[in-house]
């Protein structure tokens, strides 16, 4: 059977649709900043940035920039009303104290237990650098990574082991990517959810790793 | 009568020593003391440790102080950027001492500096590559109540350049917006804080119930002119 793989904008449509009402809510740089558009408005969702705002809203329209109003990507963004601003060390006082319901990140590799690599891939003169991604990944009550599941090389980012730097050790609940919901736990993989037309055994395949239902 | 208020920024910086650790507020386009920042090439000072979130973008600010070759070593998070290559020839070829810090672990390990703590154990980098020490051996590590935690000290700087947006002659200050980020914790950690401010305004004026930096922790307040954007924004 043919499988169609999700879409970017379906991808970040997923992850929103589990992202409930009242949460306090950390979207990472890149792609997980984008799940922000696909949250219902009749949801109440609060949106963490991690240089000191709560209650972030959209980006602003054309021309209405206010450079001392960005998200963590340096993007002008809006605050809702009932926003705030604060330090550093309150902001992560907010990630490391467990204050975040969730977070969502992007990912080079996973492990099926949960282990997380995202912030270097220690090839020679690659500068690294960590952000706040360490402080997140440990610190939310749930930590979930959203990415496509094979690198362009066609391997999977899902592995047994991560081989690149870890940024932090059985922190990821879930993993969301273009071809299906994986959950991580301390036995393994266990399947959410699949794109239509894939089977688990075909996932499991592409993967290489065992997958429970 | 205490007047922390300084005519220049020349004056506010004279005299920074050979050596000296800087920290410099700022993430992105908000609360870069850029003004500071030029103070400080201008002043001369060499052989410096700089303690900032980035490594500087394309040849201004901190950047430009890097091509200065005045700066030995630095202590930031997130060095890489689309247009950090100053930082990234320096660091290539060895020039530039480089600590990579998580942003959570710098922020906290200012604020321990400024609260007079001797160390604290945190979570984040537990058994990755940022739990080493320079010389590649493990920091010490502990585990509480079942997590998994590493010791980390405080960074006490020499000096703190920041940016805010309204000062008094006693020092309190006020930020605007996500400008505020890292100035409130550098303020607090350093022997020495300059801030820049946008509008000086009489005792009293600045709301008690509204003060972010209480004025023990600044020394020095220089009123410099706004910058802004067509937007009404306020330009990087």
């Amino acid at each position: 059977m043919s499988y169609t793989r999700r879409t970017k904008d379906q991808l970040a449509a997923r992850v929103a649709q589990d992202i409930p009402e009242g949460a306090t809510v950390n979207l990472g740089i890149g792609m997980p900043t984008t799940v922000g558009n696909h949250i219902p408005a009749s949801r109440e969702v609060l949106l963490h940035s991690e240089n000191g705002i709560l209650g972030m809203g959209p980006a602003p329209a054309a021309g209405q920039e206010d450079y001392d109003l960005i998200n963590a990507g340096k993007q002008p963004v809006t605050l809702l009303a009932g926003g705030a601003y604060f330090h550093h060390a309150d902001s992560f006082a907010m990630m490391r104290g467990g204050h975040l319901d969730i977070c969502v990140l992007g990912a080079f590799q996973v492990s099926a237990t949960g282990d997380l690599a995202n912030w270097h891939t220690g090839e020679p003169g690659a500068v690294p650098a960590v952000g706040g991604a360490m402080d997140l990944a440990i610190g939310a009550k749930q930590t979930w990574v959203m990415m496509d599941l094979l690198t362009k090389q066609g391997q999977s980012k899902v592995v047994s082991a991560c081989t690149y730097p870890i940024t932090g050790l059985a922190c990821v609940k879930r993993i969301y990517s273009d071809l299906g919901t994986l959950a991580c736990t301390p036995q393994g993989l266990k399947i959410i959810d699949l794109v239509p037309g894939l089977s688990l055994e075909e996932l499991s395949r592409i993967i290489g790793l065992p997958i429970a239902a | 009568m205490i007047n922390k208020i300084v005519p220049s920024i020349e004056q506010a910086l004279a005299g920074t020593p050979d050596g000296a650790v800087v920290a410099i507020g700022g993430f992105g386009t908000a609360g870069i003391p850029a003004e500071l920042i030029d103070g400080l090439i201008a002043q001369g000072a060499r052989d410096l440790t700089l303690v900032n979130n980035n490594a500087g973008n394309a040849e201004h600010g901190i950047a430009a102080l890097l091509k200065t070759g005045r700066v030995r070593k630095i202590i930031c998070s997130f060095p890489r950027q689309a247009d950090s290559y100053v930082f990234d020839e320096l660091y290539r070829s060895g020039k530039l001492e480089l600590e990579l810090v998580p942003q959570g672990n710098l922020a906290e390990r200012l604020r321990a500096a400024g609260a007079g703590i001797g160390a604290f154990f945190t979570p984040t980098g537990y058994g990755t590559e940022l739990a080493l020490k320079a010389d590649g051996t493990p920091k010490e590590t502990r585990e509480i109540d079942g997590r998994h935690y590493v010791l980390e000290y405080p960074i006490r700087p020499d000096l703190s350049l920041i940016r805010a947006e309204r000062g008094d002659r006693w020092g309190n200050l006020t930020y605007r917006k996500a400008a505020r980020n890292f100035g409130p914790v550098m303020a607090m950690a350093a022997k020495r804080t300059v801030a820049t401010v946008h509008e000086v305004v009489e005792l009293g004026q600045l709301d008690p119930e509204t003060i972010v930096t209480p004025g023990i922790f600044v020394h020095q307040v220089v009123l410099i002119e706004r910058v802004v954007t067509q937007a009404g924004g306020i330009k990087a």
